[in-house]
C-alpha cells in the first residue's frame, strides 16, 4: 500500500539517528556562542557555515544574473532595431548613447563592452558561482551527513573572494575609457594592447584582476568540497551511496582545480605582456603608427590556455546543473534515477574527455591541421557519456508517478534544452563543420541552449527544490510554473532562429550588418529574437520577485521533508543551526534512491536495510 | 518624473506578481479537499500542458524549418561557391538527418512520458533501478553513430585541409587584416609573392614589402578579391595588429589571421558572380531593394556580391570589415591581373624607400631597349634626312661636365650592337642643351659632351671614320625653353643616320 509522503515522522528521524546514528561529540564542545555564530556580523556576513555561504553565492550571484540579463537587452535593442532611438538610455548609459539631431545611437565600443561583460559574468559569476558555488556549498555537508566543510574558514575566503572579484567588475563598468570589449574569451593581442581598443586600457587590467580573484574563490572552494566529500562522509556513507548531486559537484571541483590554475596562468602571462613589457602573446605587431619591438611570441600560445579550462569550464557548469536534476528528477518522479552506475561513470569520464577537446575551439585559429583530427574523435566521444545520461533521464521518467512542480517541471526542461543544445555541437565538434558554422549565431545558438539556458533550468530546479532547505518556507508554486513555462518557450523563441541565422552564415559580435549583402536581409528575425529575449527576461523578474518575496512571506515549512526524500538534508531540523544535526550524525544505511520501493513511496537513507534487501545489488 | 514612472510601474509589477501567486496557490487550494489531491490536479493539467508544449513546439519547429529553408546551409541561396564547400554541405546534412532524429525521438519521449506518467490517484511509480542491457545498446549506438561522422568529418577535413607542394600551379594572393580593412596583395607576374617585414611599414609601405626582394617588384595590391572560376586558389592570412579571421561566407571559407604567423586556406571557387547573381533571383529573400531607403533600387540580386568578411573580434570596427569578392572567367582573371599596376612601380620607385634608385631594373633596361630599337628601325627607314635621328634619351651626364653618367652605357652598348650590326652605317652625334647660361658656354659643353659619347664608342672598337661628333648647344630646341618639362627635352643627346 502506498503511504503519504509525511509517513516518516519528525519523531521517527529523530528516533532512527539517534538509535543508528554515529556519536562524534560535536556539541560538547560548547559551540553555541562560539565563533561561528556569535553576533550579527559572524552570522550573517563573516559566515563560516556552509548554510550561509551558500546563500551568500546564490544571491550575489543572482544580482549579477540580472546585471548580465539587462546587458544583452541592451545589444539586442541594437541589434533588433538597429534604427531605433536609444536617447532614453542616455540618465543610465551616459556618454555612451551618442545623442545626434535627438537620435540616440549605441557607442560600438560600449557595444562590445556589453557582450564582453555579459559573456564573462554569466559564465564566471553566475553559472560557475552562483550555481556550483551555492549548491556545493548547500549540499556537500548536508547530504554526506557531515557538520560542515572541512575548512570552514576557507570556504568563507572562497565566498569573500568571490565577493571583491565582483567588486573589482562592477568598478570597472564605470571607467571613462569603458570595461574591457575584446569579447569574453578576451585573445590577445587585443586585450594585450591599450592601443587596440579603449576597452583594454583599465578596463581590461581591472577585469584581468577580477578574474584572478575570481579563480582564487574558485580553488579554495574546490580544494574544500573535494577534500569534504573524500573525508567527512558519516558512517556508511560510501561513495556509492553518494547522490548524483555529490558526485557531480565533486568531479566539478576536481575539473576545476585542475583547469582554473592553467587559466590564471595565462592570466599571469597577459598581465606580464601588458605590464612588463614581456611578449608571450605578441609578434610581428604594428599598431597605431609604430611596429611593437616586442617579438616572439604566440597568440596562439594564450588560446591554447584559455581554452584548457575554457572548455572544461563548460563542464564545471553543466555537471552540477545535471546532478541537480538527476536529484530533482528522482525525487519528484518517486522512482530511482535510472543507471545510477552509468550516471556516476558518465559523469567521471564526461570529467576526464572535458580536458582533452580544448583545441575544438580553436579548429580556424591557425593551429596544424592534422591536431584537429584528435580533437574530432575526442569531442565528439563526448556525445556518448552525454547521451547516456539523456537516456537514463528519460526512462527515469518512464513508469514513474511524476510530481508536477516549479522544480520538477525544470528539471524536464533541462533535459530538453540538453538535448536540444548538445545535438547542435555534433556539428560543430567536427571541424571541417566548423568552417563554416565558427564564429556564427549556430554558435551563439548552441552553447546558450546547452551551457546556457541548461544550466539556469537545473539552477532554477535546484532553487525550487531546495528554498525550503534554505530558508523554511516554499516559494510560490503558481508563480514557479509560470516562471518556467515563459522561460521554456522564451528561451526557445529566442535560441531556435539564431541556429537560422547562424546556418546562412551571419557572423556573431556585429554591431550591425547593414553593410554586408550576405548578413543584411534578416532584420525580421533579430527583431523577433529580441522581443522573444525581453519577454523572457521580464519571466525572470517573477522569479526573482517570488524569491526574495517567498523568503520573509512564503508559506512555512512545516514538516522536514516536504518532498518525501531520501537523503540526508531532509533529515536535519527545519531551521537547522550550525553543524546542521542537533544530535548524533545520522549513519547511512543504503543508496540514495529508495522510492516507490517494496509498496512504500519512499525509504530514507537512514534506515536500515531489510534482511533480505541486504542480498540485493545496493 | 521619469524616475519616479520607473518606479511605480516597478511597484505595481511586483504586486501584481504577488497578487497572482497567491491566486493561483489559493485556488488550487480551495478546489481541493486535501494536499495531495490539490498535487494531483496539478500533476494532471501541467502534464496536459506537457503534451501541448510538445505538439506546439515541435509543429512550430517543423514550420519554422520550412520557413526558413532559404538560410540552410547548402540550400538555396546558401549553396556553397566552392568545391570543398560541396563536401562540407553534403557532411551537414548528413549530421542534420542524423541529429534531427534523435532531436525528435527523445523530445518527444521525454514529454510524452512526462505526460503520460503524471502522477495519478491510484498510480505507484514502479521501483526499476537500472538495466545493464539497455545501457550498453545506448551507448554503442551513439558511439558507431559519432565513429561514423568521425570517419566523414576526418576524411572531408584532410582532403579541405591539403598540403600542396607546388605553388607555381596555383592562384595566389595574400590578405592582411589591420583595424579595421583588409589589404589584399596579388603576386603579379612572377606569381610569388615577396617578402614582408612589419619593421618597414610605412604610410607608403602599408605591407611592409622589403624592396630588396625583387619578387616584391612586380606585386600589386588590389582593393577586392578577384578570382578565376575553376582554377585553385591559396589564399595567404596575415594580420598587422590584432587578431581578424579571413572568412567568405559563400565559399565556407574561415581561418584566422595571426600577426607574425601566416596562415593559409586553398580552395576553388566553381561559380561566377554573375552566376551567383543569377541564382539569387530565384529567392524571394533577394528581391527586396539593393539600398531599403530606396525603394526603386536594384533587387538585391542584381547588386550582390561575394564578400570577404571578418570573423574573429577585433575592437569596435570589426563589423565593418568587408571587401568584395568577385569571381569572373579565367581570361577575364588573367587580363585584369595583367592590367593591375605594381604597387613598387607606382609608389615606390625612384623615391628615397627605393633600394633601386639610381639603377635600372631589368625590366626597365628592356623596355629602354625596345624603345630603342623602335626609333631606329623608324629611323633606318625613314625617307627625310631630318628625321632618320635616334635619341639617346637615357644618355646623362653628370651636371654641367661632359662626364657621361655611370647608367649611360646601357644604352651606349646598344648603339655599339647597331654599329656592329650596320657595318656600314655612319652617324652623327649630336648634343644639345637648353637656353639657360652662356650660349658660348652651351655650345662648347655640348660638343664635348657628343665627344664623350664618341670616345666612348671609339673604345668599345668603333671605327672612328664612322662617328662624327657636334655640338649644337642651344640653336635646336625641340620644345619651348620657358618650362621646365620644355628645357628637360631640350637637353639631349641624339645621333643621326648619315649613311647606312
Amino acid at each position: 500500500m502506498a503511504t503519504t509522503t509525511q509517513e516518516v515522522s519528525k519523531h521517527q528521524i529523530d528516533q532512527l539517528i539517534e538509535e543508528y546514528g554515529y556519536d562524534d561529540h560535536f556539541h560538547e564542545h560548547h559551540h553555541e556562542g562560539d565563533k561561528y555564530q556569535s553576533g550579527f556580523i559572524q552570522k550573517y556576513i563573516f559566515s563560516q557555515d556552509h548554510k550561509i555561504i551558500a546563500r551568500q553565492f546564490l544571491i550575489t550571484g543572482m544580482i549579477w544574473g540580472i546585471l548580465g540579463g539587462l546587458m544583452s537587452l541592451i545589444f539586442r535593442l541594437q541589434l533588433g532595431f538597429p534604427e531605433g532611438n536609444m536617447a532614453w538610455l542616455k540618465p543610465l548609459l551616459g556618454k555612451w548613447i551618442i545623442v545626434n539631431d535627438g537620435i540616440g545611437t549605441l557607442d560600438p565600443e560600449f557595444y562590445y563592452a556589453l557582450v564582453t561583460i555579459h559573456g564573462t559574468v554569466i559564465v564566471f559569476f553566475v553559472l560557475t558561482a552562483g550555481l556550483s558555488g551555492t549548491f556545493s556549498n548547500l549540499l556537500i555537508p548536508l547530504q554526506i551527513g557531515a557538520r560542515d566543510m572541512a575548512s570552514p574558514f576557507l570556504n568563507m575566503l572562497s565566498y569573500w573572494f568571490f565577493f571583491l572579484a565582483s567588486v573589482v567588475m562592477f568598478v570597472s563598468l564605470f571607467l571613462s575609457t569603458g570595461p574591457f570589449a575584446g569579447g569574453w574569451v578576451a585573445y590577445p593581442p587585443l586585450s594585450a594592447l591599450p592601443e587596440a581598443s579603449s576597452g583594454s586600457g583599465a578596463g581590461m587590467t581591472l577585469w584581468l584582476i577580477s578574474l584572478v580573484l575570481f579563480v582564487v574563490s574558485v580553488l579554495l572552494g574546490g580544494i574544500n568540497y573535494i577534500t569534504t566529500v573524500l573525508n567527512l562522509r558519516t558512517k556508511g556513507m560510501n561513495m556509492w551511496r553518494l547522490p548524483l548531486t555529490i558526485w557531480s559537484f565533486f568531479i566539478t571541483a576536481i575539473i576545476g582545480l585542475l583547469s582554473f590554475p592553467v587559466l590564471a596562468a595565462g592570466f599571469f602571462l597577459l598581465m606580464f605582456d601588458r605590464l612588463l613589457g614581456t611578449s608571450f602573446y605578441l609578434n610581428e605587431i604594428f599598431i597605431n603608427g609604430h611596429a611593437l619591438d616586442r617579438v616572439g611570441g604566440s597568440p596562439i600560445l594564450y588560446q591554447h590556455l584559455f581554452w584548457f579550462l575554457g572548455h572544461p569550464e563548460v563542464y564545471i557548469i553543466i555537471l552540477p546543473a545535471m546532478g541537480l536534476v538527476s536529484e530533482v528528477m528522482s525525487t519528484h518522479a518517486r522512482k530511482p534515477i535510472f543507471g545510477y552506475k552509468a550516471m556516476v561513470y558518465s559523469i567521471a569520464s564526461i570529467g576526464f574527455l572535458s580536458f582533452l577537446v580544448w583545441a575544438h575551439h580553436m579548429y580556424v585559429a591557425g593551429i596544424n591541421p592534422f591536431i584537429a583530427n584528435f580533437f574530432i574523435v575526442f569531442t565528439l566521444i563526448i556525445a556518448v557519456p552525454s547521451a547516456v545520461k539523456v537516456f537514463n533521464w528519460i526512462t527515469t521518467i518512464y513508469g514513474s508517478s511524476y510530481r508536477f512542480n516549479a522544480a520538477s517541471m525544470f528539471a524536464v526542461g533541462f533535459v530538453s534544452m540538453f538535448i536540444s543544445g548538445g545535438l547542435t555541437g555534433i556539428f560543430l565538434g567536427n571541424a571541417v563543420l566548423d568552417i563554416p558554422l565558427h564564429d556564427t549565431y549556430f554558435v551563439v545558438a548552441h552553447f546558450h541552449v546547452v551551457m546556457g539556458v541548461a544550466a539556469f533550468f537545473g539552477m532554477f530546479a535546484g532553487i525550487y527544490h531546495w528554498f525550503p532547505k534554505m530558508f523554511g518556507r516554499f516559494m510560490d508554486e503558481t508563480l514557479g510554473k509560470l516562471h518556467f513555462w515563459g522561460t521554456l518557450i522564451g528561451a526557445y523563441a529566442v535560441f531556435i532562429p539564431m541556429h537560422y541565422l547562424g546556418m546562412a552564415g551571419v557572423a556573431r559580435r556585429y554591431y550591425k550588418f547593414d553593410n554586408f549583402d550576405a548578413f543584411s536581409h534578416f532584420a525580421g528575425i533579430n527583431k523577433f529574437i529580441t522581443i522573444a529575449a525581453i519577454i523572457t527576461f521580464v519571466f525572470q523578474l517573477i522569479f526573482v520577485i517570488n524569491f526574495f518575496y517567498s523568503i520573509w512571506k512564503g508559506r512555512k515549512m512545516t514538516s522536514r521533508n516536504p518532498w518525501g526524500s531520501t537523503t540526508l538534508e531532509w533529515t536535519t531540523p527545519i531551521h537547522a543551526g550550525h553543524g546542521n544535526w542537533p544530535g548524533k550524525l545520522p549513519a547511512v544505511q543504503r543508496w540514495p534512491y529508495d522510492y516507490s520501493k517494496n509498496g512504500r513511496d519512499f525509504i530514507p537513507q537512514i534506515e536500515p536495510q531489510s534482511d533480505a534487501e541486504k542480498d540485493e545489488f545496493h | 518624473m521619469q524616475l519616479l514612472i520607473v518606479i511605480i510601474s516597478v511597484v505595481l509589477l511586483v504586486l501584481i506578481v504577488i497578487q497572482v501567486g497567491k491566486l493561483g496557490e489559493m485556488t488550487t487550494a480551495l478546489s481541493s479537499s486535501s494536499a495531495e489531491e490539490a498535487q494531483q490536479t496539478v500533476n494532471s493539467r501541467q502534464g496536459n500542458l506537457m503534451l501541448v508544449f510538445l505538439i506546439g513546439f515541435l509543429g512550430l519547429f517543423i514550420w519554422s524549418a520550412l520557413y526558413y529553408k532559404n538560410y540552410y546551409l547548402g540550400f538555396g541561396p546558401n549553396e556553397a561557391a566552392s568545391e570543398h564547400g560541396k563536401k562540407i554541405d553534403w557532411l551537414f546534412n548528413v549530421t542534420l538527418v542524423i541529429t534531427g532524429i534523435v532531436f525528435f525521438i527523445t523530445q518527444v519521449l521525454l514529454f510524452y512520458f512526462a505526460w503520460k506518467y503524471r502522477g495519478r490517484k491510484g498510480h505507484q511509480a514502479q521501483y526499476i533501478s537500472h538495466d545493464n542491457k539497455l545501457e550498453i545498446v545506448w551507448t554503442l549506438v551513439p558511439a558507431i553513430t559519432m565513429t561514423l561522422l568521425v570517419i566523414g568529418g576526418m576524411d572531408v577535413w584532410n582532403s579541405v585541409m591539403p598540403d600542396v607542394d607546388d605553388p607555381t600551379e596555383l592562384v595566389q594572393l595574400e590578405v592582411t587584416g589591420y583595424q579595421f580593412a583588409w589589404d589584399i596583395r596579388y603576386p603579379g607576374a612572377d606569381n610569388e609573392l615577396g617578402d614582408k617585414n612589419f619593421r618597414l611599414i610605412s604610410a607608403t609601405n602599408p605591407l611592409g614589402q622589403d624592396w630588396t626582394d625583387k619578387r616584391n617588384l612586380d606585386d600589386f595590391h588590389a582593393s577586392e578579391i578577384v578570382l578565376p572560376v575553376g582554377k585553385q586558389v591559396r589564399v595567404r592570412i596575415t594580420a598587422k595588429d590584432v587578431l581578424h579571421s579571413f572568412y567568405l561566407p559563400q565559399f565556407r571559407v574561415k581561418m584566422d589571421a595571426v600577426p607574425g604567423m601566416p596562415t593559409y586556406f586553398i580552395f576553388t571557387p566553381t561559380k561566377t558572380t554573375e552566376e551567383y547573381r543569377k541564382e539569387l533571383s530565384k529567392y524571394p529573400e533577394f528581391q527586396v531593394p539593393s539600398d531599403p531607403d530606396d525603394p526603386n533600387s536594384d533587387p538585391l540580386w542584381k547588386t550582390a556580391n561575394y564578400e570577404l568578411a571578418c570573423a574573429e573580434l577585433c575592437g569596435k570596427g570589426h563589423y565593418s570589415m568587408r571587401r568584395v569578392v568577385k569571381v569572373v572567367s579565367e581570361e577575364e582573371f588573367e587580363k585584369w591581373a595583367k592590367e593591375q599596376p605594381s604597387f613598387y612601380m607606382t609608389n615606390i620607385r625612384g623615391t628615397d624607400e627605393d633600394p633601386y634608385k639610381g639603377q635600372y631594373l631589368e625590366v626597365e633596361l628592356k623596355q629602354h631597349a625596345k624603345e630603342y630599337k623602335a626609333q631606329l628601325e623608324k629611323a633606318i627607314e625613314a625617307e627625310n634626312p631630318d628625321d632618320k635621328i635616334v635619341r639617346l634619351k637615357y644618355v646623362t651626364f653628370e651636371t654641367g661636365s661632359a662626364k657621361l653618367s655611370p647608367l649611360s652605357k646601357y644604352e651606349l652598348d646598344e648603339v655599339v650592337a647597331t654599329l656592329k650590326e650596320y657595318r656600314h652605317m655612319k652617324i652623327e652625334i649630336a648634343g644639345h642643351t637648353d637656353n639657360t647660361g652662356d650660349a658660348d658656354a652651351n655650345m662648347a659643353l655640348s660638343q664635348r659632351r657628343a665627344e664623350a659619347v664618341q670616345n666612348y664608342l671609339i673604345e668599345h672598337g668603333i671605327d672612328p671614320a664612322r662617328l662624327t661628333a657636334k655640338g649644337y648647344g642651344s640653336s635646336r630646341p625641340q620644345a619651348s625653353n620657358d618650362t621646365e618639362e620644355g628645357r628637360q627635352e631640350n637637353r639631349r643627346t641624339e645621333f643621326k643616320i648619315l649613311d647606312l
